[in-house]
């Protein structure tokens, strides 16, 4: 069971590698001019803050948290 | 609560009308020194979820619950002599929770109604950014405090801009200190002991320190694509369980949940945001997670806004969760005494969700309802299902302020 699952894992972090080669290897220098798509709101790397509440829900009803700009301890939880 | 709702509202109207138009914007080219208001912002949500797998009754039982939120930030900035960017963000937070599992910690003191309790959330931060460099640094204190819970937490960050302005690092650290109270389920509290009040001399604290430190790198990739990695580290220490989740071994016996006061966490992440066409941007996020406890995750969230025009979108979502359990999970009655550790918290166990929904924002030219202060409303709904039952729902309201 745990090495299907250790399996799968590398599996993903493989794919990710791969779709990021390929993202870095077609990397263009963006001139500020030029920004004005990767400037809109909605293109946001970071969590949105209507998603706030969501993440801090999803944090205590599952095992798994960080990495996605939330909180990663503090507050209880607990019910 | 409705005094202390009112109360935030007035402190932050108050903040508002204080910097309302005394200071001139950016938007002209001129870079005020005073303390100038930018913006703010209101989210509010509606949550509730049921299930019966409770972990105060062991892994069975209901797990019904409401809880009501509210964050409301304000962000003011200033400029310095050396051209460099302040930016001050005052956030306060307020959560009201009705949850009939709490019921069951002691159901003889309470006759019916679900149990309910309040959490305030206040916190700071400061950053400077010096544009000409493309650097950032930052600090922030947070702060919660509920009945059995007070947290403070502090923060620290760095971020370096390349040379082409294309890419950012950015390294964070955190640390929280909690302090919980030590409130045992009634039939497991000692005899004569307190334990039954509202007061806070009733309990005995327990500690939990969580340390956290984060690196990631975003990067332009070409004009409509931009990606972002992150890797987190996230150590805690202490009393990691909670005192009132109840554990029934398979010799019918009764104990409080025991687990490792250790636990290394390790999640690392992608985001990537894509513009289709016009009209279409594509936001997808993976996280893979892995802790000491034996709990691997992994996270695929995708949102589609739909820009049906400049000023309105229309945003589906969808995010898909799969966890395998911790090693000392097991459910009701299958513990055995020969256990070191043990939970029937099925927040622990081995499950996939699904959390689906749709949302839409509005940005009028002329203001929302043609009030020009309100430059942004967005709402969206959400549904959660775990395949071990749970179900919940969130219904979340944002605006923003300028």
């Amino acid at each position: 069971m745990k090495k299907n699952h250790q399996r799968s894992t590398a599996r993903m972090i493989a794919l990710a590698l791969f779709f990021s080669a390929i993202a870095f290897a077609s990397c263009t220098t963006v001139k500020e001019y030029q920004k004005n798509k990767l400037n809109d709101s909605e293109m946001t790397l970071s969590a949105r803050k209507i998603e706030k509440t969501e993440m801090s829900f999803q944090s205590y009803r599952e095992g798994a948290s960080g990495a996605n700009g939330g909180k990663t301890g503090g507050g209880c939880g607990c019910n | 609560m409705k005094r202390i709702c009112l109360s935030v509202a007035g402190i932050v109207l108050t903040f508002f009308a204080s910097f309302a138009q005394t200071n001139p914007k950016d938007s002209a080219g001129y870079k005020s020194r005073k303390l100038s208001f930018e913006e703010a912002n209101l989210v509010t949500s509606y949550y509730k979820q049921d299930g019966n797998n409770s972990a105060v009754t062991g892994g069975i039982g209901t797990q019904k619950l409401t809880d009501i939120s509210t964050v409301i930030d304000v962000k003011f900035t200033r400029w310095d002599k050396k051209e460099r960017k302040h930016t001050y963000d005052i956030e306060i937070g307020f959560d009201h929770y009705t949850s009939a599992s709490s019921d069951n910690v002691d159901p003889h003191t309470v006759s019916g109604a679900s149990r309910a309790d309040s959490r305030l959330f206040p916190s700071l931060s400061w950053s400077v950014e010096n544009q000409k460099k493309g650097s950032t640094i930052g600090v922030g204190v947070a702060l919660s405090s509920e009945f059995d819970y007070q947290s403070i937490g502090v923060n620290a960050m760095f971020a370096q801009k390349t040379k082409n302005r294309n890419g950012e690092f950015t390294a964070k650290a955190q640390v929280f200190l909690d302090k919980l109270k030590y409130i045992l389920p009634i039939e497991l509290r000692p005899t004569g002991s307190g334990g039954g009040g509202d007061d806070e001399d009733d309990y005995e604290n327990r500690s939990r320190k969580s340390y956290s430190g984060s690196l990631s790198y975003s990067h332009i990739i070409n004009k409509r694509l931009q990606v972002m990695f992150i890797a987190e580290m996230i150590k805690q220490q202490g009393f990691l369980g909670l005192p009132f989740h109840r554990v029934y071994l398979n010799n019918n016996a009764v104990v409080v949940e025991n687990l490792p006061d250790t636990r290394t966490k390790i999640p690392l992440g992608i985001r990537a945001s894509y513009f289709l066409g016009d009209k279409i941007i594509v936001r997808g996020f993976y996280r893979y997670y892995h802790d000491n406890w034996g709990l691997n995750a992994h996270t695929i969230n995708l949102e589609t806004p739909i820009k049906i025009n400049p000023y309105f979108s229309v945003i589906p979502f969808y995010r898909y969760y799969s966890q395998t359990a911790v090693d000392y999970f097991a459910p009701y009655k299958m513990h055995t005494t020969a256990d070191q550790y043990f939970t029937s918290n099925y927040d622990l166990s081995k499950f996939n969700s699904n959390f689906y929904g749709a949302g839409f924002k509005i940005t009028p030219l002329k203001g929302v309802l043609g009030i020009q202060r309100i430059s942004m409303l967005e709402m969206r709904y959400g549904h959660y299902s775990r395949t071990n039952g749970l179900n919940s729902d969130i219904i979340t309201l944002s605006m923003k302020f300028k």
